[in-house]
């Protein structure tokens, strides 16, 4: 039976708060790569093609229903091997970002299919051009009524961070892991990280909860 | 690869399977606990429900997972590691699924409840015969997700050092040295087992469905109308007499 140290959580803080700072960078990354990669998936998903439509539907789906984790050791042990060589937070980076633009093509798929048949027609009615149809009027209108459901996929990637522990990032739970690894003390490194998780993610939940109503009408 | 391999490669595949099942079966029965409580009129039954949830989804699973794992263990329990994920997926998706069953039946159109108070059903006899059959195929989309996610979760047992899929992968790729067919293979057999879920929760959303009069075939010819014939006796008054007095 081990009792409660502060002056133990005192010790590992600054380790702790060194892995926030990764994990923090780590979900920033993740997010805008998920955010472009899918748009792209979106735009894809609209085309007149099937030669594109199709792969890039198979190939959503696919990373979408396969866990991220094995998707990172994938990333980690093959590109090496491809002559590629990132670092493991750059592969990491990069396997939450792929990972979650496979949702974010989703959301982003709702936010066009929900701009009024109106508008389109409007467009074509200008005759604007089709470039011009995206940026200016429906890109616009679609992006805006998701970025709640965006920023709830970030919180979702950011408590998804940890797993690039398994890929030896230090992130919190990597920091976590080595301060108990040296002193066999467990309780108070993985408390203080779940907390901290709940201490984040709450609030900017919240936010996004806001966010959405504001945005909603 | 031998056969040797690839049939670890399957026990692996068993237990996440089985991992799958365990927690989703105790993630369900959390999900309507929490989410039936959240709806109570006690405040602090409220109150401690809501606490539950936002904790737990604001939390990562691995964490919580590791916690149980680690840190239980010092205060006197010791959970066999199989049971601490299955613990940690149960609570963290629970604690999802209670906002998708607390949005189902906050979804169901309040005529149906006040018929049912104005039959003086009793509570329970509400939400049993009245409620709940409507509002769990709404249920069934979401829960399908969930499930999804559940399933790629249990990945994350295999860093306890459970003999999951995703373990026995990295003992494959220990063995042969060829990272991208170990895992090539299990990423397909986990896509394998998501499209057989997936399917298997369509058929069930299409039964409830159906059961409830709103399948695709019906919903052309009556697009509102609950056919009286898919609920109990009792139910049917509650719904004709609500139609009458609305």
């Amino acid at each position: 039976m081990s009792t409660w140290s502060w002056s133990y959580v005192g010790h590992i803080m600054p380790d702790i708060l060194k892995g926030l700072l990764v994990t923090v960078e780590a979900t920033l990354l993740g997010s805008l790569i998920s955010f472009v990669l899918g748009l792209v998936w979106a735009l894809a998903l609209r085309s007149s093609t099937r030669w594109v439509r199709w792969p890039v539907q198979a190939v959503t789906e696919f990373v979408r229903s396969t866990p991220l984790l094995v998707q990172l050791f994938f990333w980690f042990y093959v590109l090496p091997s491809t002559g590629v060589s990132f670092s493991p937070l750059t592969t990491g980076v990069l396997g939450l970002g792929l990972h979650y633009s496979t949702y974010t093509a989703e959301v982003y798929r709702a936010g066009i299919d929900g701009v009024p048949v109106g508008q389109w027609e409007a467009a074509t009615a200008l005759s604007l051009p089709r470039r011009h149809t995206w940026t200016a009027v429906i890109l616009p209108q679609a992006v805006r009524r998701v970025v709640p459901v965006l920023g709830n996929y970030v919180i979702a990637m950011f408590k998804d961070t940890p797993l690039l522990a398994a890929i030896t990032v230090l992130d919190m739970l990597g920091e976590a892991r080595l301060d108990s690894a040296a002193s066999f003390r467990y309780m108070e490194p993985i408390t203080v990280v779940g907390i901290l998780f709940v201490v984040i993610a709450y609030p900017t939940s919240l936010l996004m909860r806001a966010l959405e109503r504001r945005l909603g009408n | 690869m031998t056969i040797g391999l690839f049939e670890l490669l399957l026990k692996g595949l068993w237990l996440t399977v089985q991992l799958t099942v365990y927690s989703a079966a105790l993630a369900g029965v959390i999900a309507f606990i929490v989410g039936l409580a959240r709806l109570s009129p006690l405040w602090i039954v409220r109150f401690l429900s809501g606490v539950y949830v936002e904790f737990f989804r604001g939390t990562s699973a691995l964490v919580l997972m590791f916690w149980l794992f680690f840190a239980l263990p010092l205060t006197g329990w010791q959970l066999a590691p199989v049971w601490a994920g299955t613990l940690a997926l149960g609570i963290s998706y629970g604690a999802y699924g209670s906002e998708v069953v607390r949005g189902a039946i906050n979804a169901v159109t309040p005529a149906q409840r006040e018929a049912a108070i104005a039959l003086s059903f009793t509570p329970w006899q509400r939400m049993r015969l009245v409620i709940l059959p409507q509002a769990v195929p709404t249920m069934l989309p979401p829960f399908n997700n969930l499930l999804i996610e559940l399933l790629k979760g249990t990945a994350l047992v295999s860093i306890l050092g459970i003999s999951d899929l995703a373990f026995n992968a990295q003992l494959v790729r220990l063995a042969t040295g060829n990272s991208a067919q170990a895992y090539g293979i299990i990423l397909v057999m986990y896509f394998v087992v998501a499209f057989v879920l997936t399917r298997l929760m369509r058929m069930l959303e299409r039964r409830a469905k159906a059961s409830l009069g709103q399948g695709p075939a019906r919903s052309a010819a009556k697009p509102a109308a609950v056919p009286p014939t898919a609920l109990g006796d009792a139910a049917n008054d509650a719904i004709e007499t609500g139609g009458g007095a609305a």
